[in-house]
């Protein structure tokens, strides 16, 4: 890894821990701040931006960085942004936290290996024979269908069989398995 | 000033704080090791990653396409610091026992009742929505909301007023209709 990548990954942990920490992530927040019901990412950005604005100036004012403005093309940022919102709404997430997604993702990883176990199984003796037929009809339709639902919509940890579900466990639940 | 909310979360004050502090310290860093300012934003890299995908299917079209000629598909700074953020929260999450899976969020459940499908398809739907949207006002929450509002951006500010603006409206429209 480059110094580059590095650097963008240490920056990352530490935002990505910072925001859950504040618990900005959810969708319950993010469509909570939409509906003005919940302040939590009002009150979060409001302290960042200040926080980050005197710092940034002050060094801007030394001359030890320099400003990357977007640029203000009113039709594009007017219509970009209004799009952004009703997506935003919709979606309950936004691009900077996707962690939530990501972490469905991994869950749905889980899920991927439970529903193949079959094929974890099989899998050696298949690639060893493959005139045996004897793995196929293991994927069901329902099975791939279940794994592609649960990407986009989440999915209760079936390890723990439980809707709030700790991830180790769960984890060490598949070492095990596997 | 309670230092933790009820959900064993840190006070949204203070937490922000030191994501401003994170933000000067970064932008310091990026500017010493790497020659070059950096900004914290994110939804460059979705393209990017997409871009990885369609190179697979279409390289040609990859290859002729002006916007990846301008944005180089690469694992950049950015890449990294989306991939990050994942790890940050889920450790984050896993340490403080707040880690949930959520299949159909409550909101979403008392509007659009507990179908999966239903809502993930409104999640798709809505992430194109929002992507497009991304770029066309080139920044998101983070790139225009953060960074753009503490150097004080006269696009970030339009951009966050619209953000909200349009997404408080669409919110209102989805979720505040009973269930039927």
């Amino acid at each position: 890894m480059s110094i580059d990548q590095i650097l963008g990954l240490v920056t990352g942990v530490v935002f990505g821990f910072l925001m859950q920490k504040g618990r900005v992530i959810r969708f319950e927040k993010q469509v909570g701040a939409l509906l003005i019901k919940d302040m939590t990412i009002f009150k979060f950005m409001l302290s960042s931006i200040l926080v980050g604005m005197v710092g940034i100036f002050i060094l801007s004012d030394m001359g030890i960085i320099t400003f990357s403005h977007k640029p203000m093309n009113v039709g594009a940022v007017v219509i970009g942004a209004i799009l952004f919102g009703i997506g935003w709404a919709v979606m309950g997430f936004c691009p900077a936290l996707p962690s939530q997604l990501w972490a469905k993702a991994v869950c749905t990883l889980c899920l991927a290996l439970r529903e193949c176990s079959s094929v974890r199984r099989y899998l050696p003796r298949f690639i060893l024979s493959f005139n045996q037929p004897s793995w196929r009809g293991r994927i069901s339709a329902k099975s791939v269908c279940r794994v592609l639902w649960a990407f986009p919509t989440g999915y209760s940890c079936r390890f723990s069989g439980r809707q709030r579900s700790d991830c180790l466990w769960c984890l060490r639940k598949m070492v095990c398995k596997i | 000033m309670r230092l933790k909310t009820k959900d064993g979360g840190w006070n949204p004050y203070f937490a922000g704080a030191l994501v401003g502090i994170l933000a000067i310290v970064s932008v310091c860093a990026t500017t010493e090791l790497m020659g070059k300012t950096n900004y914290l934003g994110a939804s460059t890299t979705f393209v990017r990653a997409a871009g990885f995908v369609e190179q697979v299917f279409a390289s040609e079209h990859v290859a002729q396409n002006t916007y990846f000629a301008a944005t180089k598909i690469k694992v950049d700074w950015q890449f990294m610091l989306i991939i990050g953020i994942f790890l940050g929260s889920l450790i984050s999450s896993l340490t403080d026992k707040s880690f949930l899976v959520e299949k159909v969020p409550p909101i979403w459940k008392e509007r659009f009742g507990s179908s999966m499908a239903k809502r993930g398809a409104g999640a798709f739907l809505g992430g194109i929505v929002a992507m497009i949207g991304a770029r066309l006002a080139d920044g998101c929450p983070s790139g225009h909301g953060l960074s753009g509002m503490m150097q004080l951006s006269a696009s970030s500010f339009v951009a966050l007023v619209l953000f909200f603006a349009a997404g408080a409206l669409t919110a209102v429209l989805v979720y505040k209709r009973r269930a039927s």
